[in-house]
Formats: C-alpha cells, sequence, structure tokens
C-alpha cells in the first residue's frame, strides 16, 4: 500500500500560523474608560478647543441623512440652522470650537447608538436617553425634553381619538428602533401588529397612501410633517410621560468617551444661561395646544 | 462451442460477475481471500478510529480556541445570549409564518407564471412575434433589476398612485414584486430545459402527427420540467430568502421581528436566531433538492442502458 502523497507541512505551518494571526488581529480593543482620559497637557479638564477628539483640533459631529426638519434646515446640519444644528454649534463653542472647527458626518440613527467604536465625537439626531442605550454609548445631559405624538389624516380612522384606548383597534406605524415604537407597543398595545419602518419617511409615505391610520413619532416632527410635508394630516395628541420622568434627547458619544464630561457640562451651562430655550423658541412650534391622550 | 464452468461459478460470458451471488453449496473461501479480507476490515476499522479521534481532537482545539480567544466573552453576550436568544425565538417564529405563507403562494404564482413565459418565448411561428419579443422584454428586464428596488418601487411607490381597486396591504405587494422578479429567472430556467429536449423528440412527436401544440404538452414539457427540477428548486430556496426583503413595506416578518428587539436591546442574538430559523428552513429543501437530483441521474443512466 502506498502512503498518500502528504500535504507539505510548511503549507501546514503557514495555515495555522496565518489563523493565529487571524485570531489576535480579531481580538477586541478594549473599551475605554473615562478615568483614563488622557492625563497630558489638558488632564481631563475641558480646556476650549484642546479636547482629546477624533482629529485634534476639530470636532466630528454626526447625523443621519437625510436630517430632518425642524431639526436640521434643507437637510444641511452645517447649516446652523434647525435646532439640532443649532445646539450642535452652540455646544461646539461653548467647547472652544468655532464654526469652522465643526466637521458633519453621516451616521444612520440606528448606528449611532449601536455598541462598538465611533467615528464621531458626538452624534446629534434624536435620540432619546435610555438605560438599555447607556450600556453601549455615552449619552450627555438631556438638551431637549420630548413627547411623542400620534398623527392621522384628517377625516380618518383615528383622527377623532381623545384617548388611548380608542387608538387599540387601529393600524398604527413608527419607526424601528425609536421610542415612538416603543410607544404604540408599551402604551396603545394595539390589537392589530403594528408597521414597523425603517425610515420615518417611509412611515409618512404609509400614512400618506392609507396603508396605516396613524403614526407616531416625536412632536416637534410631527408639527413639521403636518406644516409641510403631510399637509393633510393633524396631529392627534401626545402621549403622557411615562413613569414620571420626561423622556430627554441626548448628545451620543462613544462609551467611556473622554469628552462626555465636557459636553455634558456644555450643554448644562447652555440649558442654564437660556441658550437652549432661545434656540428652542426660535426653531421648534409650541407644544403647549396638543392634547393629550388618556 | 462449449462452455468450461469454472469452479468458483462467475466466468460464463453473460453472467451477472458478482462472485457472491453464487457461493451456494460447499464453496470455501481461501485462506488468502479470508486473510484479504480481514486485513480490509482492519484497516477499515483503523482508518475509522483514525478519522473519529482526529475529528474529536479538532473539535477540542476549535473549542478551546473559540473558548479562549480575548473577544469570546463579549461575542458570547453579543451574539449568543440565551436571554435575547429566549425573548426572540416566539416573535421570530411568528414573523417567520408570514414568510411561509410568501413562499407557498409566490412560489406557486412563480411557477405558473414562469412557465407561460417560457412557453410564449418558445413559440414558433411568425404570428407569434411580438408575444416572444415581449417575454423576452420582461426576463430581461426583470432578471436585471435589482430586486430590492422592484420592491420599493411597488411596495411604496404604487400605493401612492391611488388606484382604484388595488391593494395598500404591504404584504400583497411585496408578494407581487417578488413573484415579478422571480418569474423572469424561472422563465429562463424553463426556457433553458424547453430547448434542452433535442429536437428530434419534436420531429418523432410532429410525424407521429401531433400538433405543434400536442407535441409542446405531451413530449417536450415532460421530459423539460423533469431535467429542471434542481435548478427549479434553487431558486424556490432563493425565494424562500428574499421574501424576508418585503419588510421594507412595514410588515413585520422574522427579520423585522428581529430588528425591532434589536433596535431595543442593542443585543445582536436576534439577527442569529432569525438567521438559523431561515437556514434550518432552507436546509430540509436543499436536501431533497440533492435526493431529487441524485435519484433523477438514476433513472437517466438506466434510460441510457436499455
Amino acid at each position: 500500500m502506498h502512503p498518500a502523497p502528504r500535504v507539505p507541512r510548511p503549507a501546514i505551518v503557514a495555515v495555522t500560523t496565518a489563523l493565529l494571526a487571524l485570531a489576535v488581529g480579531c481580538a477586541p480593543q478594549p473599551e475605554r474608560k473615562a478615568a483614563d482620559a488622557p492625563s497630558g497637557s489638558a488632564g481631563g479638564t475641558c480646556a476650549p478647543g484642546e479636547l482629546a477628539t477624533r482629529t485634534a483640533g476639530k470636532l466630528t459631529v454626526a447625523t443621519d441623512e437625510p436630517a430632518y426638519e425642524p431639526w436640521f434646515k434643507d437637510d444641511r446640519p452645517a447649516g446652523g440652522e434647525g435646532y439640532e444644528s443649532a445646539v450642535a454649534y452652540a455646544v461646539a463653542e461653548r467647547l472652544g470650537y468655532d464654526r469652522s472647527a465643526v466637521v458633519w458626518q453621516s451616521v444612520p440613527f440606528n448606528k449611532a447608538f449601536a455598541p462598538g467604536e465611533k467615528t464621531f465625537d458626538f452624534d446629534i439626531n434624536q435620540v432619546s436617553i435610555s438605560d438599555e442605550r447607556k450600556k453601549a454609548v455615552d449619552f450627555s445631559s438631556g438638551y431637549y425634553d420630548v413627547r411623542q405624538a400620534v398623527l392621522a389624516l384628517k377625516g380618518g380612522k383615528a383622527a377623532g381619538a381623545t384617548t388611548v384606548a380608542q387608538l387599540r383597534g387601529l393600524k398604527l406605524g413608527a419607526q424601528v428602533g425609536t421610542t415612538s415604537l416603543d410607544y404604540i407597543t408599551d402604551v396603545v398595545k394595539p390589537e392589530r401588529q403594528p408597521a414597523v419602518y425603517a425610515k420615518n419617511d417611509q412611515a409618512k409615505s404609509a400614512l400618506k397612501n392609507g396603508q396605516v391610520d396613524a403614526i407616531v413619532v416625536d412632536l416637534p416632527t410631527a408639527f413639521y410633517i403636518t406644516a409641510a410635508e403631510v399637509t393633510d394630516a393633524r396631529i392627534v395628541g401626545q402621549f403622557e410621560n411615562q413613569g414620571g420622568a420626561p423622556e430627554q434627547f441626548g448628545l451620543v458619544l462613544d462609551k467611556g468617551s473622554a469628552l462626555t464630561s465636557c459636553v455634558t457640562d456644555a450643554v448644562d451651562a447652555l440649558r442654564e444661561n437660556g441658550t437652549l430655550t432661545k434656540i428652542e423658541k426660535r426653531w421648534l412650534s409650541d407644544a403647549v395646544d396638543v392634547p393629550v391622550l388618556k | 462451442m462449449t462452455s468450461v464452468e469454472t469452479e468458483s461459478g462467475h466466468g460464463g460470458a453473460d453472467g451477472d460477475g458478482v462472485p457472491s451471488g453464487r457461493d451456494h453449496d460447499g464453496y470455501t473461501p481461501s485462506a488468502r481471500r479470508i486473510e484479504r479480507e480481514r486485513h480490509r476490515r482492519a484497516r477499515a476499522r483503523r482508518a475509522t478510529a483514525i478519522g473519529a479521534l482526529s475529528t474529536l481532537v479538532t473539535g477540542v482545539v476549535l473549542y478551546l480556541v473559540v473558548v479562549h480567544a480575548p473577544g469570546w466573552p463579549r461575542t458570547k453576550e453579543t451574539f449568543f445570549s440565551a436571554r435575547y436568544a429566549r425573548e426572540a425565538f416566539p416573535k421570530v417564529l411568528e414573523g417567520l409564518w408570514l414568510n411561509v405563507r410568501l413562499l407557498l403562494i409566490c412560489g406557486a404564482a412563480v411557477l405558473v407564471l414562469g412557465m407561460l413565459i417560457a412557453v410564449a418565448r418558445t413559440l414558433r411561428g411568425p404570428v407569434f412575434f411580438p408575444l416572444r419579443a415581449l417575454a423576452a422584454a420582461y426576463t430581461d428586464f426583470f432578471r436585471g433589476l435589482p430586486l430590492i428596488i422592484n420592491l420599493m418601487i411597488v411596495v411604496l411607490g404604487v400605493p401612492a398612485l391611488r388606484l382604484q381597486g388595488v391593494t395598500v396591504d404591504p404584504v400583497l405587494l411585496g408578494g407581487t414584486a417578488l413573484t415579478l422578479t422571480y418569474s423572469a429567472y424561472v422563465a429562463e430556467v424553463f426556457r433553458a430545459g424547453i430547448e434542452s429536449v433535442h429536437p428530434s423528440q419534436r420531429a418523432a412527436a410532429r410525424s407521429l402527427g401531433l400538433t405543434n401544440r400536442q407535441a409542446l404538452r405531451h413530449v417536450v414539457l415532460p421530459q423539460a420540467v423533469r431535467r429542471q427540477v434542481p435548478p427549479l428548486l434553487n431558486d424556490l430556496v432563493s425565494l424562500q430568502k428574499d421574501t424576508g426583503l418585503v419588510s421594507i413595506g412595514g410588515a413585520i416578518d422574522a427579520v423585522r421581528a428581529a430588528d425591532i428587539i434589536v433596535g431595543r436591546s442593542l443585543n445582536y442574538t436576534p439577527y442569529i436566531v432569525a438567521g438559523l430559523v431561515f437556514v434550518a428552513l432552507t436546509i430540509p429543501m436543499t436536501r431533497f433538492t440533492d435526493w431529487v437530483t441524485a435519484r433523477m441521474d438514476r433513472r437517466r443512466a438506466q434510460g441510457g442502458a436499455l
């Protein structure tokens, strides 16, 4: 019996080495801890313009594309117009970065708060602060108290609803991964399976085309949709806050980012000196006259 | 001529050539043969033992490498969390029911439509030219059009036309889009099958007095379809996976059900669960395809010996 021709040993060695190299190469990076902040010149303090940003001397800010009104005007985050664009520039200024040092980046909504290393210094994209998201990313303190609102076509089945119970038998829709969807599943608890869209745009067109009776979005977005995009829709009402604590939008930072405390300080300062209120008055409609769904 | 019967029994010109078939009365295998068979059994045992041992060692090494890899705890928590698997499984299964229904209904529609288009494309005679051209245009267009664009046009775009009597149900619209694309693929498979039947078959049928239509129906198509079973099942497996794309219309299928939990929990286990459920559906279909192919190969081999 002839021995079968052997695989040359060097090949085995090479393959094994390659696999080992791959395994080592795939080893995860340790998460940065807030305590590991650079102890050099800045020393963890928030010296203006000298933060440990991803690109030295620049502040990289992310949001989704397209950027919706009233948060950004004309899909141009760098324009400085729209609520979130104005807040981003106010925070940047507070941190010591002038307008020319702010670099915008496009990051999908769902990806902004997913685990993993971030390519931005902070993300501003109507991301609600939640405990579950806090396991994956850092948040600044909240820069906006948000309510969720129900939108329906005028004269549609949902248009006359005044209570949450009246929404129960209807076909509702929202974007995946949003607190809007959580309000549908946890507060309304509809009898019919809700429609869940990858983007708010698709939820809007489904409402327009009669594929759903009502959609849930945050209140400022609802104002914008009814004013400019689906003009034959109206805001049926807003939800009460769940569990008493207001839902807040926060700036998203990488988990353990050295910038978190500085950005939080900046947001707090902007709230205290009234800048946030001023920006809100300028860009967002007043929510006072929207009925609350009981 | 007298044939000489050998002691061991084989040697007849038209014998079946299987020695064991004739070792009845009084045949005792030679010592050499016993020794040879014993040796072969020993070699086979040894081969099995080595194979088992090497599999075991490989398994243990793989296990140790994976478990001791630096990223394993995080990988395990992110992709293989028992808690999220338990939460996702019933919802994914519920969503999968939508995928299965889409597969069954679209699958049937695709086979019928694909066959009609293929037949239209292979019709002879100048009067059928427009039909042939239309069928060719249809297959060219829908085979080239990315499925996702087709779905977005039909599921998101068509309801905006507000056509009377046209549904706005995203599942029905999604199923329509899937059927449009897949019937183009399947029509090409059928056409290849029809054209693979040798022209002599059609000629023979015509010479027996069958009309063109009868020849197609009774002689060409049965042979064509039998040959096309493996590629057809292949397309069905593909269709089954693509039913997940109807979720762009807001419908909650297995994929979107997983997506919803991932969106909230930021744990990717639900995707793994949904993926495995699809694989579990696909594997029986693949094995069935293999079995059908093997069976048909055997039959064809028999036919060749006639």
